[in-house]
């Protein structure tokens, strides 16, 4: 008797303690790493960059993947916060970088509770439909007036001062590029925490059962905005800092092919996996640099083509298979003790 | 505004409703009897619109007359409808009839992506234009105002009768009647015998053939280049949307709301245009969530 109790209880450590720690420490691993590029290989240096603002970006579709919607427009944020920070820039020459940053959030912050308010009424179909066409008439805004937005060839977003140091080339590339670890870091954790807090809890249950969250007294609505909300906020931070680390903002970063591209990532890392939508972005990043040489013309086919394999085949992406290999190893390991004993 | 004017945006307005019709008549069936929202829609408008281009370019080339051009767009129509419609049905959708909304609408949105390169391997980036149709039926002199007898009149003509047809269709034949069980209940369908997977596959086939030939009909007048499909399958949504969705009827109200809205937005505040369809969207859904004629669903506990 006592001895399958022990066995339970060493079960129950390994399950609450042992996995965690480990993927913890996965992670620091992991961010170690990126926090090495630039000195183990620089020339990846730019091309990390740019995952790490996407991945910050497809972080946001993945918060509203949890709630089991999913948003076929997000890249509105993304472009509202880039030329936020564009027409801070050209207002306000040599502007700090942290205010181009606080200008594009609060730009995403603002259009998305707009957007929000008015999308939060409706689920699937319509939520991911009606996001699509706003991003869109954003587009068309951005490409029709060009006098005020530089039509189809953008505006230049110059490189912002850092804390009232003007910076060569390098030195803000470099600033930029250990901001991008550290809001990667901050913000991952902070979603992380997010979902473990009541409102995360709540707006997950939108997914399972909205209706009995209506028994419990609580308005969907308003906790799918709070969660918007967080997304739109997400990828707006990823928007500036994409703009920032390229000095262009083009009617490109709105349109819908942008938007796509965040929705397969977030499919690709793991539907709903904080670690999975920077895992994914940085997979995505380096495959497709490497392989738009060779395969340019049929990227999107490509994908579209990956993208069904993955929902019918691997529903739970890069994180759903790396759980079940995980498990897979504890299983046989407390197998093995199992005979052992 | 003069009168010229006034008539001049009426014509575009109906001409361009006609088009929009037929494209969101396919979207709103599709989703009426299988509860999927199709987003490769827009890319089958876009490849029956090329299918078309070249169909007609290649026959009046071997010296056929112009008038050809008009059953070449429902050749092209049903070839799109039988050789990607049938393949999607068969090959994918039904695998995921029980997954949830979302997952459905990943599955035809990546179709959609990868239709949209399809096109541009077969028929590269240029813009093509052919306008042999539109020429072979002349003009028509209304009001005083000149118009071509294909938008004014052949367009309308034909978004009518597919409008009437497809009433007629579902409600007075046997297959229709099978479709409009199935809808209802497609468990208690199968249980007295109707071969519920053919009805759907027949279903998503015409809806294809029904965007093909919106992109045939559009192909004479407009320049046809890559996006376009993209463009449209938000165009339709935000009139199937707006009328309620899997309404058949109302789409024809919606689509007049949205093509007119947008011909006179052309000649009163240019700029707007392309936003008018989604502000008309918006507005409506402020007001009435479900669309025009939608009704709220019964929800399940």
């Amino acid at each position: 008797m006592s001895d399958i109790s022990q066995h339970s209880t060493s079960r129950g450590a390994v399950k609450s303690g042992g996995m965690p720690s480990l993927r913890a420490l996965l992670t620091l691993l992991a961010v170690l790493l990126l926090a090495a590029v630039p000195f183990i290989a620089p020339s990846m240096q730019l091309l990390i960059n740019l995952a790490l603002a996407k991945g910050i970006a497809v972080l946001g579709v993945t918060v509203l993947l949890r709630a089991g919607q999913v948003s076929f427009g997000h890249a509105l944020f993304f472009g509202i916060s880039a030329y936020a920070g564009a027409f801070l820039m050209a207002s306000l020459p040599a502007a700090d970088l942290i205010l181009v940053l606080i200008a594009g959030v609060i730009g995403a912050t603002l259009s998305g509770l707009l957007v929000g308010l008015f999308v939060v009424r409706y689920r699937g179909i319509f939520f991911g439909m009606l996001n699509l066409a706003f991003s869109m008439i954003f587009w068309s805004i951005l490409e029709k007036f060009y006098h005020v937005t530089g039509g189809a060839d953008g505006i230049r977003l110059p490189r912002p001062t850092v804390l009232g140091m003007a910076l060569e080339r390098a030195g803000f590339e470099a600033v930029i590029f250990y901001l991008s670890i550290a809001l990667m870091v901050v913000l991952g954790w902070f979603t992380l925490r997010w979902f473990a807090s009541p409102v995360g809890q709540v707006f997950q249950t939108i997914k399972t059962n909205e209706t009995r969250l209506e028994y419990l007294g609580l308005s969907p609505k308003r906790v799918l905005l709070s969660g918007y909300l967080l997304s739109a906020i997400l990828c707006g931070v990823g928007g500036s800092l994409m703009a920032m680390t390229q000095g262009v903002v083009t009617p490109e970063y709105v349109w819908w092919v942008r938007s796509a591209e965040m929705v397969f990532i977030a499919v690709l890392g793991g539907a709903g996996s904080v670690r999975g939508a920077f895992i994914g972005a940085l997979i995505y990043e380096i495959v497709r640099v490497y392989a738009s040489a060779y395969a340019g013309d049929i990227w999107q086919m490509l994908l579209g083509a990956f993208l069904l394999v993955i929902i019918l085949f691997a529903p739970g992406g890069i994180m759903g298979i790396a759980d079940g290999l995980m498990h897979r190893g504890g299983k046989s390991l407390t197998s093995t003790r199992e005979n052992a004993e | 505004m003069n009168l010229t004017i006034f008539l001049l945006a009426l014509f575009d307005g109906i001409s361009y409703a006609a088009l929009v019709f037929i494209v969101a008549l396919g979207l709103t069936l599709i989703f009426g009897v299988m509860r999927i929202l199709n987003v490769a829609h827009g890319s089958l408008y876009a490849i029956g619109a090329y299918a078309t281009v070249s169909l007609t370019g290649f026959f009046l080339a071997l010296g056929f007359a112009p008038v050809f051009a008009f059953p070449l767009m429902l050749v092209s129509a049903v070839l799109v409808g039988v050789l990607l419609g049938g393949p999607i049905e068969w090959l994918l959708l039904r695998r995921i009839y029980d997954k949830p909304e979302v997952l459905q609408l990943l599955v035809t949105f990546a179709v959609f992506m990868i239709l949209e390169d399809v096109q541009r391997l077969v028929w590269g980036t240029q813009p093509y234009f052919r306008a042999s149709a539109l020429q072979a039926l002349g003009n028509v002199t209304l009001f005083g105002v000149t118009y071509t007898v294909y938008q004014l009149i052949l367009l309308p003509l034909v978004a009518i009768g597919l409008l009437f047809g497809l009433r007629f269709f579902l409600r007075h034949t046997v297959i229709g009647k099978l479709i409009l069980a199935t809808t209802e209940d497609r468990e208690a369908a199968q249980s007295i015998g109707i071969d519920a997977d053919r009805v759907f596959l027949f279903t998503f086939v015409v809806g294809a053939v029904l965007a093909g030939l919106g992109g045939a009909l559009a192909s004479p007048t407009t320049s046809i280049l890559p996006g376009m499909g993209a463009d449209m399958i938000v165009l339709s949504f935000a009139v199937v949307a707006t009328a309620g969705l899997g309404q058949i009827g109302g789409a024809a109200i919606a689509a007049l709301m949205i093509g007119l809205g947008r011909s006179f937005a052309v000649y009163v505040w240019p700029e707007v245009a392309v936003l008018v369809p989604y502000l008309i969207m918006v507005l409506v859904l402020l007001v009435r969530p479900e669309g025009l004629f939608g009704s709220p669903v019964a929800r399940k506990i």
